[in-house]
């Protein structure tokens, strides 16, 4: 399942997506986001799934485009500390 | 007493071809949403009894209010039904439920039972937010996606509308078509810039129905680019209050050139319906039959 986080507004598209068919749940993403948006824990959308999943925290789904700030383009970062920290390549972004 | 346009008419149903002391599974979902809630009991997986009525200020007590509906009449009673599953935004404020489980899952789930398995992508217009869906043959998720962060496009702005035009809710998507060409749509979707803008254009003169017209189109074009994010797969089904409105229905479909699929029941039962589907899974997964 790709599971958009974020939302998009008149000044953009603000989304973290995680593949849950790649992520096995290793935590990486959680130790490796500096503002910690990254949780794992059960999948709220797929009531069968046994394994935990990533998701983004309910706290940082509605203002990704300040929580991400850090890592936009503009402050100079090549890649996103989330996505290299990710070996199954689970987490992508929109901007 | 003033009337109260953007009160819409509540709704309860039970089959008369089922009883439900044949059934070996009895289930039910409730969904208690920002607006409206919904509870929906199956026999052996088949469609029982429904409501669907106002939220009050008070999940717990709402979710029980919609379960007494859906049972009303029928000698069913809380103690007889098997499983209940809980969902929507009060989810984890339906005391009676063994689970809850996102709006999100339950949504594809009832839709897959509503429309068929040919159903790819659901868009569900609801009362304080908008979720595009798709999902696969069985209404298993494989993407989402979710606007919960301004009231455009969903049913607290239409009823806000609804009173700001003194317009009954069920007639407004007739009316939003009682223009002679369609207007440019209003510049914000933002429920309360858009309402002020609302008032200035009828301070201009502007017809009740243009108005309409103008915020209808409005909505439609802010969902559907939403959609644009995940792409719209046929076949496509919109589900949630705003399903019945015409207006902005057909509005999307133009925009999309892509018709939706027409409803058998009330289009704001898919998530309960979806809840009442997974706790049957559930109690055949309990009962070690899955
Ligand atoms: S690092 Fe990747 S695989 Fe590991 S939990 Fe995060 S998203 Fe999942
Ligand atoms: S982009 Fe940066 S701040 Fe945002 S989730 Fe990834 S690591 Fe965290």
């Amino acid at each position: 399942m790709l599971a958009h986080y974020g939302y998009k507004d008149g000044s953009g598209e603000y989304f973290i997506i995680i593949d849950t068919d790649k992520c096995d749940g290793c935590e990486e993403c959680v130790t490796a986001c500096p503002v910690g948006v990254f949780e794992v824990g059960e999948d709220e959308n797929d009531p069968f799934r046994e394994e935990p999943v990533a998701k983004v925290s309910e706290d940082h789904r509605k203002k990704i485009k300040y929580s991400c700030a850090p890592c936009k383009p503009v402050s100079g970062r090549k890649s996103l500390p989330c996505m290299n920290s990710c070996d199954p390549d689970a987490i992508s972004h929109s901007w | 007493m003033e009337k109260e346009y953007w009160r819409w008419p509540e709704s309860k149903w039970t089959s008369s071809d089922i009883d439900w002391k044949d059934g070996d599974i009895i289930s039910a979902g409730v969904d208690v949403g920002s607006v409206s809630s919904q509870a929906v009991v199956l026999i052996d997986g088949k469609l029982y009894s429904y409501s669907n009525f106002r939220t009050g200020s008070d999940s717990p007590e709402s979710a029980q209010k919609v379960m007494d509906k859906a049972m009303e009449e029928t000698g069913l009673s809380q103690d007889k039904i098997h499983y209940t599953v809980g969902t929507g935004y009060g989810r984890v404020n339906v005391p009676f439920a063994k689970r809850a489980i996102t709006e999100i899952a339950c949504h594809a789930r009832g839709a897959n039972f509503m429309y068929g398995p040919t159903v790819k992508t659901i868009l569900d217009m609801g009362g304080q937010d908008c979720k595009a869906i798709h999902c696969d043959e069985k209404g298993k998720v494989t993407n989402f996606l979710m606007n919960d962060k301004c009231a455009a496009g969903t049913g607290r702005g239409m009823e806000v509308f609804a009173d700001l035009l003194s317009v009954p809710i069920e007639d407004m998507g007739r009316l939003s078509f009682e223009v002679d060409e369609e207007p440019e749509p209003v510049s914000s979707t933002c429920v309360i810039f858009a309402k002020s803008e609302a008032v200035g254009l009828l301070r201009k003169g502007w017809a009740k129905e243009k108005v309409l017209a103008a915020y209808s189109s409005a909505m439609a074009h802010r969902v559907v680019e939403l959609l644009e994010r995940i792409k719209v797969e046929k076949d496509f089904a919109i589900t949630g209050g705003i399903a019945k409105n015409e207006g902005v229905v057909k509005r999307i479909e133009a925009e999309l050139k892509i018709k939706a699929l027409e409803a058998k029941h009330d289009t704001q039962i898919a998530g309960a319906l979806g809840g009442a589907l997974f706790a049957k899974a559930l109690i055949e997964k309990e009962r070690g039959l899955r």
